[in-house]
């Protein structure tokens, strides 16, 4: 065995030369808040706008309505119908998308310095006076319809949908952010828009801008973008109880292949122990190919194309979550192997060389994901939306340091509860999943 | 707060929209080492990082036949071990150093890449190169890995109707061009591949007069070519590498129709694709007319052909799409997707789209939407240079699949030079009815309406990463 010859060289190295992101807060005269990082290079901005809130917004027999108002705001607004606001956007060469999920919803915008007044114009349209035209809802409706067929039998869709049922109830996390037939076909035009009022308010706004925009630029292009908005939107559904017993579930379904999903508590991000849980999660699998699931049941034993686990964060629960496919016949096996890393895990902690590992790739990798203006908007706008200040990005590296073996022990007897591991299977499984 | 460091370097401001559209170049340099070794450089100094990528000119359509899915398992092969390197060290030392690291097979090229700190490109390299003649197989290794693509294949083709029917389309589209097999491989053949399969198709066609390295970010060309001598230089040609020369299709003569029946659909679709003409070396005027013609018919159902007529006009469909793969080593496809509207037959859909076409090659094409269509092609030169990483993609494509530097370069100008007669031209070229090939997605006869429904898969997602 000859290894070595290439890490000794290496490991001598210092890590990678830290990225630094000089990010200005920015509060217009109408008192927008913003963050901002200038970036005069390439003549372009990238905006991303948020709003707390999001699908969980929805009322059991309205879900489905933030989705649906969400997808209609690209479909006419102001003077323009869809074709029309199709037109507008495309002779700037400008690209807006919008998003919703069970926590927010997002406009994502990118246009050229040159268009900086008509593209706040237009952004100013979509958000202040969105048409929702009959024809529009009918055309969008139909589509979402056609989503929750295909994700009625994809077994990866069904599976998360049977793990939230499952683990959050009657808390809207445990209902599709996109509805079901029952409920869209039932959504009227006053539906979307008390969605609209209710999603899109100042009292839950998050802002971020990265390119070539001054500060000033930002502070004129706020007020007029969002200037027009309600002051308050709908209360927020408060904290979900997630119900985890340690079973497994089976979802019969016609499929080659099985789709596992496991889940237990999670841990806080202001938790004192969060980051020791999040270096033990990346040893367990967040890490790839080298996390200790990905080893046992992918690199040993070929029995999965890939297996994760990782800290999920909403703003109403945390969880510790993970998922794989597999063949129906390794059903049983899979599990047990995940169970099994679990307690070795709890009892055992990891071990220096493990803990060194994932400290030098998580705090390599951090500096790596700040690459280009798109990708720096999107962090920005996710940190300001997870209650974070903006010295995070300087603090994380030395707080991932600071984890010590024994931190990661502590938590992993603390965090990992193998009675409460609850899993949902959506195939066929042979004989008993466990 | 904190004080810039990441942002270092200007970019030259050559570039207004109003301006008469010249493309902004971009910072590429390319050379060659004396063992063939073609190397691409793109630079971009905002972010102290590099993206790494090996591209070899191999892929599932240089297959041996009965061997189909050794390009693509040799790809995860690559990751078991060298002279130097542990199985599944190569990853791990990039990780050690907060980088990523991954691989793709596609039909006409495999590609290695790995997104580290700047500072780390002589290692990722020393790497690399160990791999491009120094593989180490053991069967301990290479017999899980057999489960791995197995299951890999599972969860992306046979879990999932849509890509069942995608992977039948192909294999009607091409009578005798091995693009007609599946990347990751047919299930029979892929069961039986062997470390000695693997090791043959190695030494064929891995070798640096076969590779071509692109290296963007963080770097200067003067840099990337002393380390470039240095790991790459001292390994030797194979001079049996030849021009890839594939088994030609024959004449389309007669429409082929398929329709494909599985219980688990319930959102039934159509496609309907035709045989096209690719980037050419060159000759990419009529590439670029078709990757217009693509966007003009369904780039956005709001404004797109395809969506005023079927979405809004006629409402008998819920999405509408076309998509041509302009980069591809032999000819390629050019294809229209329809989901018809609940209660609209496929063949009534399919009726509808034949007389959107044939309206459309009939009327003169809207110059407003063209030019729109061309500022946007313009723009998005600027927004590309947001990310060197999918400006190294394009090049590491395009260089294999018979493509030039100077091809990829001329490409934004060559768009924007394309006229509306070209574009017509084009189309009536392709659009044979003797040469095309319909497929029907579509639950059995009497199947609960309920069942299964699946996004209709596009060609754009033809290559399968480790």
């Amino acid at each position: 065995m000859i290894r070595a010859v290439v890490t000794a060289a290496v490991l001598v190295l210092a890590g990678p030369a830290l990225a630094e992101v000089d990010v200005k807060q920015v509060d217009s005269p109408g008192g927008i808040h913003a963050w901002l990082v200038e970036e005069h290079s390439i003549p372009f901005v990238a905006l991303e706008i948020g709003f707390r809130g999001g699908t969980s917004l929805d009322a059991p027999d309205k879900q489905g309505a933030t989705n649906l108002m969400t997808g209609l705001l690209e479909e006419g607004a102001g003077a323009w119908d869809a074709q029309g606001f199709a037109e507008a956007r495309d002779d700037l060469a400008m690209s807006v998308d919008f998003d919703s999920w069970d926590d927010g919803v997002g406009i994502s915008a990118r246009f050229l310095t040159e268009t900086l007044d008509p593209a706040g114009d237009l952004l100013h349209t979509v958000i202040a006076d969105p048409a929702f035209e009959e024809s529009a809802i009918e055309r969008v409706r139909a589509q979402v319809l056609a989503s929750i067929r295909s994700d009625s039998e994809d077994p990866q869709a069904l599976a998360g949908e049977a793990l939230a049922a499952q683990v959050y109830g009657d808390h809207p996390y445990g209902r599709p952010g996109q509805g079901d037939a029952q409920t869209v076909a039932g959504l009227t035009r006053d539906d979307i828009v008390a969605a609209w009022k209710g999603a899109m308010a100042k009292d839950r706004l998050y802002v971020s801008a990265v390119g070539d925009i001054t500060p000033e630029q930002l502070e004129t292009l706020l007020d007029k973008v969002l200037g027009d908005l309600p002051e308050t939107g709908a209360p927020l559904p408060g904290p979900a109880e997630a119900a985890l017993d340690g079973q497994v579930r089976v979802v019969e379904y016609p499929t080659p292949q099985a789709v596992i999903r496991f889940v237990q508590p999670g841990i806080d991000r202001e938790d004192p122990d969060f980051f020791p849980a999040y270096v033990m999660t990346q040893v367990l699998g967040a890490g790839g190919f080298e996390s200790r699931l990905m080893n046992e049941i992918r690199e040993k034993r070929g029995l999965t194309y890939g297996v994760a686990a990782y800290l999920s964060s909403k703003d109403g629960s945390d969880l510790l979550a993970g998922g794989m496919a597999t063949a129906n016949a390794s059903v049983g096996e899979s599990i047990r192997l995940v169970r099994e890393e679990w307690r070795k895990m709890r009892d055992a902690g990891v071990t220096e060389d493990e803990l060194a590992r994932a400290k030098t790739y998580l705090t390599g990798a951090y500096p790596l994901r700040f690459d280009g203006n798109g990708q720096i908007a999107s962090i920005l706008l996710s940190m300001q939306m997870d209650g974070m200040a903006p010295d995070y990005i300087d603090t994380r590296n030395d707080r991932v340091e600071a984890v010590t073996l024994q931190d990661v022990q502590r938590v992993a007897a603390r965090l990992l509860d193998p009675d409460r591991l609850s899993f949902v299977v959506v195939g066929q499984p042979d004989g008993p999943a466990e | 707060m904190t004080k810039a460091s990441l942002f270092r370097a200007v970019w030259p401001l050559a570039f207004t929209l109003a301006a008469a559209a010249p493309a902004v170049a971009q910072e590429v340099t390319s050379f060659t080492l004396d063992n063939g070794l073609q190397v691409v450089v793109i630079e971009d100094h905002r972010a102290p990082a590099v993206t790494h990528m090996m591209w070899y000119k191999v892929g599932s359509a240089d297959e041996p036949p009965g061997r189909n899915g050794i390009a693509h398992y040799l790809e995860h092969l690559m990751f078991k071990g060298t002279e130097i390197l542990e199985p599944g060290e190569f990853s791990r030392v990039v990780a050690q150093h907060g980088g990523n690291d991954n691989a793709f097979t596609s039909y006409d090229q495999t590609a290695y890449f790995q997104h580290v700190a700047a500072d780390q490109l002589g290692l990722m390299m020393k790497m690399e190169a160990s791999r491009m003649t120094g593989l180490k197989l053991t069967e301990d290794v290479v017999t899980p890995e057999l489960g791995v693509i197995i299951e890999e294949r599972n969860q992306r083709t046979d879990s999932s109707p849509g890509a069942l029917f995608g992977e039948q389309r192909r294999a009607a589209q091409f009578l005798r061009h091995p693009y007609g097999n599946p990347i990751i491989g047919w299930p029979g053949e892929m069961s039986t591949l062997t470390l000695e399969d693997a090791v043959s198709f190695y030494h064929d066609h891995y070798a640096p007069n076969n590779a071509v390295l692109v290296v963007a970010g963080d770097v200067t060309p003067d840099a990337v070519r002393s380390l470039a001598e240095e790991n790459y230089g001292g390994l030797p040609a194979n001079p049996g590498i030849a021009e890839r020369v594939r088994p030609s299709e024959p004449p389309q003569l007669a429409a082929r129709h398929l329709s494909f029946e599985d219980p688990r659909v319930a959102q039934p679709y159509l496609t309907r694709s035709y045989l096209a003409p690719e980037r050419d070396p060159g000759a990419q005027e009529t590439a670029a007319a078709l990757a217009l013609l693509a966007d003009l018919l369904g780039e956005d159902p709001n404004s797109s052909v395809l969506g005023r007529s079927l979405q809004f006009d006629r409402q008998v469909a819920i999405y509408t799409g076309a998509y041509y793969d302009a980069t591809s080593l032999d000819d390629t496809t050019f294809s229209l997707t329809v989901v018809p509207a609940p209660g609209v037959t496929l063949e009534a859909a399919e009726a509808a789209l034949d007389e959107t076409l044939a309206g459309f090659l009939d009327s003169p094409i809207d110059a407003a939407r063209l030019d729109r269509l061309k500022r946007q092609y313009r723009a998005a030169q600027i927004y590309r240079r947001d990310s060197a990483d999918s400006v190294a993609r394009d090049y590491g494509q395009a260089l294999t699949s018979g493509l030039t530097v100077e091809d990829v370069a001329a490409w934004p100008d060559i768009v924007q030079s394309v006229t509306a007669d070209q574009i017509l031209a084009a189309a009536r070229e392709v659009f044979d009815p003797a040469k095309s090939v319909t497929g029907y997605l579509s639950p059995p006869p009497g199947a609960a309406p309920a069942a299964a429904g699946e996004p209709p898969v596009t060609d754009s997602s033809d290559e399968v990463s480790r």
